[in-house]
């Protein structure tokens, strides 16, 4: 095993360590879980990393990195729908909001002869988690912005209201080449940690975990990257469901089953609706920053209706909306069959040209038909999705009644 | 419905005795006035002529008679179906892809001067108006019906109506693929004089006959026929309706396919207005919601008076603003309508649907 297998395999365990923690059962103590979950984690890392040739291992990684990022969108997602009912249908404008903020804020501004076809109102240079607290910022107050007047009103009006939002944020960033160079591509977007894969690593590491790194080629950052995403995911996923488990969560789910009574109770349920919304966007907007520093280059086709919005539904509503791990499995399930999708076009691709010989250039399209028709079929047949919610009264009861 | 009648109508504070002023009808209609004036002013301080801004005004009526075409029927179908459509725009769509591939099976005739297409076209739309409605009646027997029956929250039927609209997106998609179409590629459509040196195509003088005729006679189903007498007492009270023996299932027949083939015949004038592009019902969605909402939910007069007051503000704000930005300028006038008066023009106050 090459030293740059072992760093890798390393790398790849840290995040099925927190799975594989989280799935084994609590009666085992947490530090049998912790440790057999470590040991659990190593071997899968390490056994894949020695099966799978190189090109399918980036594959997965890139896949996991996205999947990573889809899981936060739903998670923020599932904030607003799953527990409070609210309908939002502008994923794509925290999601884009957030991407182009962190961009904006980690960026400098170009210059020399980048300067001449490459514009944006500011670029401040600052580091990526200043970024990322910009970007959920940024998602936070246009939730605000959109949900002060609508939220009060019939729960259709937030839907449209949201559509109409997304439709914004896409016209400006489409139109507007002062503010992120709109349509044009936003480049340069920085990679944190980027100096773990670079030849002398970070000089402010100390010596022997720089040793660790050093094996790394730039062409393994995306090792580097996925450890980030799911260190995301995770914290977002910690945060929201304590968040859930405490009174305030219990609050959300009052407003959504029972508004009236809810407010009969002295509680402000505009208000209450309203934090949910926020608390959901900002966590959008942190995918949306997660993403912009993955892809390096943004622009505004990145954000359309069907990747920033429908995709994230169909994943909530697959996963089981109400439940944050039926979220996250929900992401990982509906990207895979998205990305596998690809794969089985490409099987019945001579079955396409039989029909017509325009379509097997628009085989891709046919994942689209697959995931609506799932959609439907989800709502239709399985409406409480894979996992569906959990009952529960608070953290510190079991009592599920 | 009765209006309701304040207990103390002295004893209101200042702060919402202010917001009710604002939120009357007159005001509402004020408002709306003055933000066409403002929109001239505007454009007035760029150096716009009045000539321009003439025929922008004229041009925003002519798109405000396709939009009518599209909230009307959106208008029917929430009322009626309590169903905001988000398929909607699609449904729109798929009529003008229709008619595309309608236009390539049937002969093509001679133009007929001064407009640009044939008799074929107005033949195609015949065939397509009932088709979309029978479109948009079996996404509902199978997906909305079933929902319904199960009595689950509007939301819920929003949302198989997203799963709809994606639905539909991706057999136009599959069939035509991605590209930019038009029903007739390479044909000259000139322009012509209408009066005052302001010119549009004849086309669109079209466009605006038909829309007018559809919508004259959806008035005269609603207004004189017995199914249109159900289908408003239907959007006035559903459960009322069925409790007096409406036929709710024909009823939803019915708003199905007036709805859907009012979409249609909206989606072949707007492709022909412009040219086709997947995506050209979705882009259209926001300015049918936010004429719907201006005009109260289920009223098809309403919708046609929000559609005008959408189709000119969006051309107006043109003369000074990218006209990418038209359906944000529709969002806009929303957001206003939501402030102040979130039941519309013609929505009784205090009513929530």
């Amino acid at each position: 095993m090459t030293g740059a297998a072992l760093v890798k395999s390393l790398l790849l365990a840290l995040p099925l360590w927190f799975v594989a923690a989280r799935m084994l059962p609590a009666r085992i103590g947490a530090f049998a879980r912790a440790a057999l979950g470590l040991f659990l984690a190593v071997a899968a890392a390490t056994g894949v990393t020695l099966l799978l040739p190189p090109g399918q291992m980036s594959y997965l990684v890139s896949f996991a990195i996205v999947g990573s990022i889809y899981a936060v969108l739903t998670l923020g997602l599932n904030v607003q729908w799953g527990y409070t009912g609210l309908f939002n249908i502008g994923v794509a404008a925290f999601f884009s909001l957030g991407a182009f903020t962190s961009a904006l804020v980690t960026t400098r501004m170009p210059t020399g002869a980048a300067a001449a076809f490459s514009e944006q109102a500011f670029g401040l240079g600052a580091p990526f988690l200043v970024g990322v607290v910009a970007a959920g910022a940024a998602a936070g107050v246009l939730a605000l912005l959109v949900g002060g007047p609508t939220l009060r009103l019939r729960e259709d009006y937030l839907a449209i209201a949201t559509i109409g939002i997304a439709e914004l944020v896409r016209l400006v960033f489409q139109n507007e080449r002062w503010l992120a160079n709109g349509p044009q591509p936003l480049r340069g977007i920085p990679q944190p940690l980027a100096c773990l894969v670079r030849d002398p690593v970070c000089s402010w590491l100390p010596a022997p975990v720089a040793a660790f790194f050093e094996p790394l080629a730039p062409r393994d950052y995306p090792y580097v990257y996925l450890v980030i995403a799911t260190l995301f995911v995770i914290v977002v996923f910690v945060v929201l469901e304590r968040a859930i488990r405490s009174p305030w969560g219990r609050l959300l789910r009052a407003v959504r089953e029972d508004e009236a009574a809810a407010a009969m109770n002295g509680k402000d349920v505009a208000r209450v609706r309203l934090q949910a919304f926020t608390v959901g966007a900002v966590v959008m907007g942190l995918g949306g920053a997660l993403y912009a520093h993955y892809m390096v280059a943004i622009d505004y086709t990145h954000f359309d209706a069907l990747y920033a919005t429908f995709l994230v539904w169909v994943m909530l509503m697959l996963g089981g909306s109400g439940n944050h791990r039926g979220a996250i499995l929900g992401a990982f399930v509906i990207w895979g069959v998205w990305t596998g999708a690809a794969y089985a076009v490409d099987l019945v691709r001579p079955l396409l040209a039989a029909i017509s010989s325009d379509l097997p250039a628009r085989g891709p399209y046919l994942r689209l038909l697959f995931i609506s028709l799932l959609m439907l079929l989800i709502l239709l047949y399985r409406p409480k999705g894979l996992v569906g919610e959990e009952r529960f009264v608070s953290r510190d009861s079991s009592d599920t009644r | 419905m009765a209006q309701r009648v304040p207990l103390h109508p002295e004893r209101r504070r200042p702060g919402e005795r202010l917001r009710r002023a604002l939120g009357s009808r007159p005001a509402l209609l004020l408002l709306m006035t003055l933000v066409l004036a403002a929109l001239w002013l505007l454009a007035d301080a760029q150096g716009v002529t009045a000539q321009r801004l003439l025929s922008l005004a004229v041009r925003g009526v002519l798109l405000g008679g396709i939009l009518a075409l599209g909230a009307i029927g959106l208008t029917l179908i929430f009322g009626v179906l309590r169903l905001p459509n988000f398929a909607h725009g699609d449904l729109m769509t798929w009529g003008a892809y229709l008619a595309l591939f309608g236009l390539a099976w049937v002969p093509a005739g001679r133009p007929l001067a001064p407009f640009s297409f044939g008799p074929e076209l107005l033949a195609l739309l015949v065939v397509i108006v009932p088709l979309v409605g029978l479109t948009g009646y079996t996404l509902d027997r199978l997906v909305f019906r079933r929902l319904r029956a199960r009595r689950v929250p509007p939301v819920i039927l929003a949302m198989a109506a997203l799963g709809g609209a994606f639905l539909l997106r991706s057999l136009v998609y599959l069939g035509w693929g991605a590209d930019f179409r038009a029903f007739y590629t390479g044909r000259p459509r000139p322009a012509i004089e209408l009066f005052a040196g302001i010119r549009v195509r004849p086309d669109q003088l079209f466009i605006l006959g038909l829309a007018l005729l559809l919508i004259f006679l959806v008035y005269l189903l609603l207004e004189r026929s017995k199914m249109g007498k159900a289908m408003r007492a239907t959007a006035d009270n559903a459960d009322l309706a069925r409790i007096s023996g409406i036929d709710t299932e024909g009823v939803v027949r019915w708003t199905w396919l007036i709805g859907g083939g009012l979409a249609g015949a909206g989606g072949v004038m707007y492709a022909l207005d412009t040219q086709l592009r997947p995506e050209m019902g979705w882009w259209l969605m926001l300015p049918l919601f936010a004429s719907v909402i201006l005009g109260t939910i289920g009223n098809a007069y309403g919708a046609l008076v929000g559609a005008l007051i959408i189709g000119l503000v969006w051309q107006m704000s043109t003369a000074f603003l990218n006209p990418a930005y038209g359906p944000g300028v529709a969002f806009a006038v929303l957001i206003v309508v939501l402030l102040f008066r979130p039941q519309g023009i013609f929505g009784t106050p205090g009513a929530r649907s």
